[in-house]
């Protein structure tokens, strides 16, 4: 039995309207985001009173009460509910450069700002050339890079021993380095552990789950120890090459799991179509899988280089001095000595660190987002 | 049928030849003594029910599955595991699959210039010179600069063939082109289908189109639990099958 005519014909076709006044709009996302129930309320306005009580202390201790400027301790002993930024200030050729002969400074001066330009020219996406980029940044650049930080008698660059370098820019330097070998290195890992020969993926999975298996800590003093018995004595690596060769395989074994799941998630018929048109292993792999694969798996990529970035300060346990360990030793100058001293120097570190792992999260997030808007 | 001279070779007249394939997945004996000779121009439907083994058999021209027994040669190049031959048979068979397969990260006529410029080394001009000809005559050419993802299933099914095409194969192979489509969309891809099959391509196709197949098809092949039960032209094929599977079959998909 039916409760309406059972036979119904439109006669003309309904009008299009705007969207109701409350369901758009600032005052419509925050009456939904912010105050939609009364527990939301209460939560919305216990933040914005917490912050109301932190963040002026905070940025009060950071900017009016700070001392800006000293050339020594007493003036920031003196004041102690205030960050004692002329303590950084002073420090900051030594926090920048460790024991680089003041002298021969300028060399990493060109090669940070050489390097810098050239990231830049590489990340952004709408760069012209960007091959050109590339090619510039991966084969002239570390020459170049080299020659100029360890020197070189043919261009009458004194010699600066290793052992010398310290500071912000072997910080860069360690992650640069890590970042643009544990990539690659991971991606040869994860094809390896699928490749159909057996004892390719045997060794790529032995490779792995050792690294994985082991602390970061083991892997740098074996990387410090173990390295120059395996190789003779003349081509005994230098003492920053090795914890350099341990930060890349430590991160290769994270970063090929990340790529093996995002090798995973592509669908057969992807291989398969690129097999039908005839594209060998090599081609296919690197035109039609990689691209896909590595485009899924780009936020777990950069979850692995926020990681390396932070493990770089480990590299202190096998003497090298990073800008956390020169930071530790700027600390404990006695000309400085006064409580306020380690906050500044930790807050600073942190900033600093914060600072270059938020820019890699949203440049990463920025690719994803530019990537999703081209193919949807 | 039953055609089981050796000695293939470039001068052979077959397009592809099964000589008593056999194929196992595991233990499943899923296609057994499979022979069939395609010529060159021919085209052929292969239906069957579903689980038959006839997306396996055509997969089985271009190796993207292996046979265990028997000899399979494409365009006078038998099949084995040397992968330079199955490269050369690859190069010359074109393949188009129910799900598209359209590569996402690239646009449609990157799709389409991709093998022209990597495999047949055709400078990146000429290959867009002919992909823009093929995708205009697939009529999808206003789509060339948009990604897979912002097309409709006809749309990118007719892309993928002209991908296919654009390799300029001998040999086009077809695995149940339109069953992933809407049905509104069926007739523009069939359409195209049937273009092709005028210009004289050596075709193979593995459908549920039984009106394509009376249309377009030379022969129209059936195979039901792993093994050929029935070949002859499409109208005696529908109007007299022989066999009685062939007949059980016809009358569930025909209502």
């Amino acid at each position: 039995m039916s409760l309406e005519p059972v036979a119904y014909v439109r006669a003309a076709r309904e009008p299009e309207e705007p969207p109701p006044m409350l369901s758009s709009g600032a005052i419509a996302w925050v009456r939904a985001n912010l105050f939609s129930s009364i527990g939301s309320s209460l939560v919305t306005i216990g933040c914005v009173a917490l912050a109301a009580y932190l963040l002026p202390q905070l940025v009060a201790w950071a900017t009016t009460r700070a001392i800006w400027s000293a050339s020594d301790g007493p003036a920031c002993r003196q004041h102690q509910d205030g960050a004692c930024w002329a303590f950084v200030a002073a420090k900051w050729d030594y926090l920048r450069f460790g024991s680089y002969p003041v002298a021969e400074r300028w060399r990493v001066d060109v090669v940070e700002a050489i390097g810098a330009a050239l990231i830049v020219w590489l990340l952004w996406m709408n760069a012209p050339r960007r091959a050109w980029g590339a090619l510039l940044f991966f084969v002239v650049y570390p020459i170049l890079a080299f020659i100029l930080l360890r020197g070189s008698s043919l261009l009458g660059l004194p010699i600066v021993d290793t052992l010398l370098w310290g500071g912000i820019f072997v910080s860069l330097l360690t992650a640069v380095i890590g970042i643009v070998f544990s990539l690659p290195l991971g991606v040869l890992l994860a094809l390896g552990r699928r490749s159909p020969l057996p004892a390719v993926r045997m060794a790529s999975v032995v490779f792995i789950e050792f690294v994985r298996g082991a602390p970061f800590i083991t892997i740098l003093f074996m990387a410090n120890n173990l390295l120059p018995l395996f190789l003779p004595e003349a081509w005994a690596p230098d003492r920053l090459l090795r914890p350099l060769a341990g930060i890349v395989i430590f991160s290769a074994a994270y970063m090929a799991e990340e790529v093996r799941g995002g090798l995973q998630s592509l669908n057969r018929g992807q291989y398969e179509a690129a097999m039908a048109l005839g594209l060998n292993y090599p081609r296919m792999t690197a035109l039609i899988i990689l691209p896909q694969a590595l485009t899924l798996v780009i936020p777990g990529i950069v979850n692995n280089f926020i990681g390396l970035f932070m493990d770089t300060t480990l590299v202190s346990v096998v003497g090298v001095t990073d800008f956390l360990e020169a930071m530790n030793n700027a600390i404990k100058d006695p000309v400085w000595a006064g409580p306020t001293i380690m906050t500044t120097g930790y807050v600073f570190a942190g900033i600093f660190y914060f600072a270059f792992c938020d820019g890699m999260a949203r440049y990463s997030a920025h690719v994803e987002r530019t990537l999703a808007k081209g193919r949807r | 049928m039953g055609d089981s001279s050796a000695g293939a070779d470039r001068g052979d007249a077959a397009a592809i030849r099964f000589t008593n394939v056999h194929k196992w997945y595991g233990s499943f004996h899923v296609l057994r003594n499979i022979n069939l000779t395609v010529g060159r121009g021919e085209r052929i439907v292969v239906c069957g029910p579903s689980g038959s083994g006839k997306s396996t058999l055509i997969r089985c021209v271009n190796r993207l599955e292996d046979h265990q027994r028997g000899s399979i040669v494409v365009d006078g190049v038998e099949l084995t595991d040397d992968i330079k031959r199955i490269d050369e048979v690859r190069r010359e068979v074109g393949m188009v699959f129910q799900n598209f397969n359209l590569f996402p990260h690239l646009t449609v006529l990157e799709n389409c210039t991709l093998a022209p410029i990597w495999v047949r080394k055709m400078p990146k001009r000429d290959a867009e010179e002919l992909a823009t000809r093929l995708l205009a005559q697939v009529k999808i050419l206003d789509q060339a600069n948009k990604y897979p993802g912002q097309l409709s299933g006809g749309q990118q099914q007719r892309a993928a063939i002209a991908r296919a095409l654009c390799m300029t194969p001998k040999i086009m192979l077809f695995d149940e082109p339109t069953s992933a489509l809407d049905p509104e969309m069926v007739k523009e891809v069939l359409d195209t289908m049937t273009a092709l099959a005028q210009e004289g391509m050596t075709m193979v196709v593995v459908t549920h189109e039984m009106g394509f197949a009376r249309q377009v098809a030379d022969r129209v092949v059936f195979i039901d639990r792993g093994e050929i039960v029935e070949v002859n032209a499409p109208l005696p094929f529908f109007d007299h099958p022989q066999h009685e599977r062939t007949r059980l079959f016809l009358s569930q998909i025909l209502h």
